[in-house]
């Protein structure tokens, strides 16, 4: 059939080009309640008391609570799959509104009104007393002697602490002549920005509580709404409709269980709690700033033999994902490159008094190749090596097995993107022309490449379900836990049911919104994992549903099974490609027989125990105005090797969307906090620099398309690593062009200012 | 929904004065795109507002019989840059106007509001100070003329009086007549950004475009409210098209700049933006009079 | 009780009057009133441009437009665009083929700007493009596939035009 591999438009296109395409707040009731959240306005203390007296006079004002009024049932919020195991389950470290508040900006009290206006009245007529305590920004100085304590048993604010080392590096480093490169890199705190800020609305009905959400992870937070409110699980109702873009923030139970709860304390009338984008930065959660420290002991010739890495991780004020996103870092770190001797790594997550960090597009693989990329292209500029030579001699070798994921390096992935790279910019020209450079305008290219895996696998449960039912006219609706976060996905799945039923794409009915009370158990778009993991149960259940259309074909023809296939909507004898009967006339009469009626439907689930590396590049060019500290980015590629590509066309579109991210982390994204009291400077559209269309050249976007063996379509992780390389590409051309190496990202003007000055330049 | 406590719309200027006496705590609006930003801020919660939104009568450009430029305040900044006399005559303020925000907010801001919330990094004002434009207010005594210097008080502060209104911007032909303009907005990206620096410089050549008859600049963000730098400009006056001459208005231009240290830019930083940014304007100045350095 | 004034406008081609709370914004009233939800709320400070409309020609972000300023204009939101007979604009079509959806959040806002660009009838260059369009901000795609669409279906329009 062919479907898989073409670029066809995607599925919900026409709904989001009409309007018709509902978000959460579109499906709100006009009666609904409104809800505010009255944030903290200082970083670390305890509220002491809270008057509300004046606020409750307002008219419109249903309901106060307090951070004295909720229950005290610390809950997680990491849309992580549940673990069985206690010592893996996410760290439950808040309550619904907090008393002891640990970043200016937490939950201390909510009001529910009639109306907007009336609730934020309320909310600047609350009075709050605290107690103020010492608070701390820096993940490194929230590790010494006397740094405020944030969270009762975690030593020295320390979340989580990992390490290892392969090789014995007290020994590796001995060797004679080996030149080290001992260097720190600074990333930055970033927001998601997704565009629909997240919203949600709760109400009761049939003894549950129902929660529409503007979620990446219903089933997840199901789970968690359940463990907040101390309810059953089955008690819980989480309904997705189309979201408005995640990018991580929305993988985590976000007010979710706060809205629920006032809900439940107003008799379980319809309450909606709709973030600012001021509250969406300040209040949601943020990409791990995380420094790191590399030293690398390298031979003249370039080899490398001994790395160590430390990585320091701001995870702010609630452990949300955690450890797990500084983990995978330094887990990248041991493994990108060939460190001959030994690599040891430390990773510390350690809490500070900003917002919490949690998953983002990329998930710890930004910040670590920021730092790596830019740390290999400082060891060329120390050796005199080129810095694709030098990667192409110490890069992770075709056929290296990971034995903890049991990830296989199947390809030439790296040098097969890597050429592709060269070719489009024209590197090895421009390397040489740029060189000769001088004055206030230098032009530079650089590039940087990525490791990335698929989905969680071993780290966590990785499993998907899929229901088809056939309808009367052959067509099947389909229906995933896998949600539609503007990726791509229900497209994808389309057109995988389509291809392995032998159906036509517009013959499958995609059911977009997730509603745990009937959609199949699945955990949702994070990982890079759902067209790898969902591929699978699409795939089983198609199968399967394909069988029983063939039985009961079977029946109607009395052909046996194996001469029988589905080819384009029709029952053909697969001998001589007649086609026997349409689907539609074989589901119409299983439905309305009077000898044999069936409902012809599959259901199955799929645990995945395998995992995928994902590897790529990204090239950028540019143009570095000295006296102005600016860089113009004039050209950017990036190259992927994601396997076969499900659809080429919304492929590009996923690589164009991160790559715009990594521009931003590159260049001009990062969320600020005053340092004299800890409150957020930046916490808006205007100050928060996102790129907007003028601050984008063309974005090229390519692929090597090896097919990933160990995967049902050959596929594997494309939604996250485009965010991933783009940044260290830009820092990398910023030295080739200035000679002056950067090493805290953004690359601001501010930050260009400094460094060019320390250099001379200016 | 905005926390407004009353709301009241004038149809004429009249209208807003009278509403404006009535009604002293009220604030006037007219784009919205400062006022109502604050008002969701929270900032401004609670307040009355006269709406002057739909005074039609306070929109448009012409030019008087002496050959003033008469810019009406509630002209958005699309409608300036698309208008044949700012053209013809002050092209450089189209341009400046044209670097605010980004296209839906250019067509909803007022040149007006631009000057009037009294902030130094409106993009219009440093252009405005530069060609030395004049403002006219209106109130129930009458009409007064303030160059805009003098309309400036402090930051987020205008020479405004109770129940007063801006009801035209002047720009006499003395102050364009043979000068061209080059502003440099620099920002942190290439739209919907506020200026971290402005720097708005004009000339008027000598015929033979050798000599420099005079220039003038003004800078946003360099200090609390806009402001020119008259050292830089007497430093060139009658000197001729040359480097040199470029690097002594720059160098003049740092003397009575005071920019601040903000999380936004550090005073360093700016004061050397200021540099480079004045030599660049007037050298661009000076090619679009004709003049080659 | 809130002040209140009657809102006479024509939206989407069709004359109506409504009372309005004076506080609303023009998005408020055309997603609470009108329930034309293609009017987004993603910052209501005028920064994103996802409830961009156009009024009497000229887009605006309605977040940050009072709705009794409405009164005697002509608005128009991406529910307006489909044909007669529910027919696809070519701006709408070119959005789908060209990939340039994604999450969906933004389209709206940024098919009403192409809207006003292409009614211009006029030629612009892709970087006159991307400065039109700067007043929208998106998260997924990059832009690349918004400014493809845009173009082209000038260039289609442009090019039907000098065919006649």
């Amino acid at each position: 059939m062919g479907i898989i591999g073409q670029s066809v438009t995607r599925v919900d296109a026409p709904d989001k080009v009409t309007g018709r395409a509902k978000y959460t707040d579109d499906l709100a009731d006009k009666s609904a309640l409104i809800a505010k959240v009255l944030h903290s306005t200082i970083a670390h203390g305890y509220v002491k008391s809270i008057d509300t007296s004046e606020a409750e006079r307002i008219k419109g004002v249903v309901k106060i609570v307090t951070c004295f009024d909720v229950p005290d049932i610390p809950f997680p919020t990491a849309g992580h799959p549940w673990s069985t195991d206690v010592h893996h389950q996410d760290i439950a470290d808040r309550l619904l509104l907090n008393r002891h508040v640990r970043y200016y900006g937490d939950d201390v009290a909510a009001v529910v009104a009639r109306d907007e206006v009336s609730a934020m009245q309320a909310i600047r007529a609350i009075k709050v007393e605290y107690e103020e305590l010492p608070f701390v920004l820096d993940p490194i100085e929230a590790m010494r002697d006397g740094a405020p304590q944030i969270h009762e048993g975690f030593d020295h604010n320390i979340l989580a602490h990992t390490s290892y080392e392969d090789g014995n590096y007290a020994e590796a480093v001995k060797e004679p002549g080996l030149i080290v490169i001992d260097k720190w890199y600074d990333t930055p705190t970033v927001q998601h920005c997704h565009i629909e800020n997240h919203i949600c609305y709760a109400y009761e009905e049939a003894g549950k509580i129902n929660v529409v959400s503007s979620t990446q992870i219903p089933h997840i937070v199901r789970r968690i709404v359940g463990q907040a409110l101390g309810r059953d699980w089955g008690s819980v109702r989480i309904v997705k409709p189309y979201i408005g873009g995640g990018f991580g923030n929305k993988q985590d139970a976000l007010y979710e269980p706060l809205c629920a709860y006032l809900s439940t304390v107003l008799g379980g009338r319809l309450v909606k709690l709709d973030m600012s984008r001021e509250e969406t930065f300040a209040s949601n959660r943020v990409r791990h700033a995380i420094r790191y420290h590399i030293v690398s002991h390298v031979r003249a010739d370039g080899t490398f033999v001994a790395g160590k890495l430390e990585a320091y991780s701001n995870q702010g004020a609630y452990a949300s994902h955690g450890h797990s996103i500084c983990a995978k870092g330094a887990g990248a770190f041991r493994q990108l490159y060939r460190y001959r001797g030994a690599c040891k790594g430390d990773a510390y997550t350690v809490y500070t008094n900003i917002a919490a960090g949690g998953a983002m597009r990329g998930y710890g693989i930004p910040q670590m190749m920021f730092a790596l990329e830019s740390h290999v292209d400082d060891i060329a500029r120390r050796l005199n090596i080129p810095p694709l030579r030098l990667r192409q001699m110490n890069l992770m070798e075709v056929g290296y097995k990971d034995n903890f994921s049991k990830n296989e390096n199947y390809f030439d992935s790296f040098n097969q993107c890597i050429k592709k790279g060269m070719e489009y910019i024209d590197y090895d020209r421009k390397l040489e022309e740029f060189s000769h450079d001088t004055g206030d305008i230098r032009r530079g290219i650089g590039m940087a490449v990525f490791w990335y895996n698929t989905a969680v696998w071993p780290i966590s449960l990785e499993s998907s379900s899929c229901r088809m039912v056939l309808n009367q006219d052959g067509s099947v609706q389909l229906q995933l836990a896998e949600t539609e976060i503007g990726q791509g996905a229900d497209t994808a799945f389309s057109q995988m049911a389509a291809e392995e039923l032998g159906i036509p794409l517009k013959k499958v009915h995609i059911i977009s919104a997730q509603d745990t009370d009937v959609t199949p158990f699945g955990t949702g778009a994070y990982a890079s994992r759902q067209t790898y993991v969902g591929g699978f149960a699409v795939q089983q259940t198609a199968r399967i549903m394909k069988e029983r259309i063939l039985s009961y074909a079977h029946e109607l023809t009395r052909m046996t099974v194996h001469n029988l296939d589905i080819e384009d909507g029709y029952i053909i004898n697969i001998n001589n490609s007649r086609r026997l009967m349409s689907l539609a006339e074989l589901a119409t009469t299983a439905l309305y027989s009077l000898e044999h009626s069936r409902h012809i439907t599959a259901e199955s689930t799929y645990q995945v125990k395998s995992n995928a590396y994902s590897f790529g590049c990204s090239f950028a060019e540019v143009e570095v105005d000295i006296p102005l500290c600016k860089v113009k980015l004039v050209n950017m590629i990036n190259v992927h090797d994601c396997g076969r590509l499900i659809n080429p066309a919304l492929a590009v579109a996923q690589v164009h969307g991160g790559m715009s991210m990594a521009i931003g982390y590159g260049l001009s994204e990062q969320l600020l906090y005053d340092k004299k009291t800890g409150r957020p400077l930046n916490n808006n559209l205007l100050d928060y620099k996102l790129s907007t269309t003028m601050d984008h050249p063309h974005l090229e976007a390519q692929f090597v398309e090896n097919y990933e063996p160990t995967s049902a379509y050959g596929t594997k992780a494309l939604g996250e690593p485009p965010a991933t390389s783009g940044a260290p590409a830009i820092r990398n051309a910023v030295l080739n062009a200035t000679g002056v190496e950067i090493d805290t990202a953004p690359l601001t003007p501010h930050v260009l200012f400094e460094r060019f000055r320390e250099e001379g330049l200016i | 929904m905005y926390d407004i406590k009353a709301l009241y719309e004038a149809n004429s200027v009249n209208e807003a004065i009278e509403l404006m006496q009535q009604h002293p705590d009220a604030k006037i609006i007219a784009g919205g795109s400062d006022v109502l930003i604050k008002l969701r801020e929270g900032k401004l919660a609670g307040c009355e507002l006269v709406s002057i939104f739909g005074i039609d009568a306070l929109r448009g450009i012409s030019m008087d019989e002496d050959g003033t430029l008469r810019i009406l305040p509630l002209t958005s900044f699309s409608h300036i840059t698309k208008d044949p006399l700012i053209n013809e005559h002050i092209k450089v303020l189209g341009e400046a106007v044209d670097m605010v925000g980004g296209p839906q907010i250019r067509n909803i801001g007022t040149i007006g509001g631009n000057i009037s919330n009294g902030v130094t990094s409106a993009d219009s004002a440093s252009t405005l100070h530069a060609w030395d434009a004049i403002v006219e207010l209106t109130s129930a005594e009458g009409v007064r003329q303030l160059p805009i210097k003098e309309y400036y008080i402090s930051a987020g502060k205008v020479a405004l009086r109770p129940a007063e209104l801006l009801t035209a911007i002047l720009i006499k032909e003395e102050s364009y007549a043979g000068y061209k303009g080059h502003y440099i907005k620099y920002a942190m990206r290439n739209a919907m950004d506020i200026a971290t620096l402005g720097c708005s410089v004009n000339v008027k050549l000598s015929d033979d475009k050798k000599t420099i008859l005079g220039a003038r600049i003004a800078y946003g963000v360099a200090g609390p409210v806009p402001m020119r730098v008259p050292a830089a400009e007497e430093a060139v006056r009658g000197k001729p098209v040359c480097g040199e001459t470029v690097d002594a208005f720059a160098g003049a231009a740092m003397q009575n700049i005071n920019p601040r240290d903000s999380w936004r830019a550090s005073r360093d930083f700016r004061l050397h933006l200021a540099h480079e940014l004045a030599k660049r304007a007037l050298t661009e100045s000076i090619r679009l009079s004709g003049g080659e350095i | 009780m809130a002040q209140t004034k009657l809102v006479k406008c024509t939206i989407n081609g069709e004359y109506t009057e409504t009372m309005v709370d004076v506080r609303a914004s023009l998005t408020d009233m055309l997603r609470n009133d009108f329930r034309l939800t293609s009017v987004k709320k993603g910052c209501e400070v005028g920064e994103c441009g996802a409830c961009n409309v156009i009024i009497d020609g000229e887009c605006y972000n309605s977040c940050i437009y009072l709705a009794v300023w409405a009164d005697g204009k002509n608005i128009r939101t991406l529910e307006s665009l489909l044909g007669p007979n529910g027919e696809l604009s070519d701006i709408q079509q070119a959005f789908i083929d060209e990939a340039a959806v994604q999450c969906g959040f933004c389209t709206p806002g940024f098919i009403m700007t192409a809207v006003e660009i292409l009614e211009s009838g006029r030629r612009y260059t892709r970087d006159e493009l991307k400065k039109l369009l700067s007043g929208h901000l998106c998260r997924c795609t990059g832009y690349e596939n918004i400014i493809n669409a845009v173009e082209k279906t000038m260039n289609k329009r442009l090019s039907e035009r000098e065919g006649e």
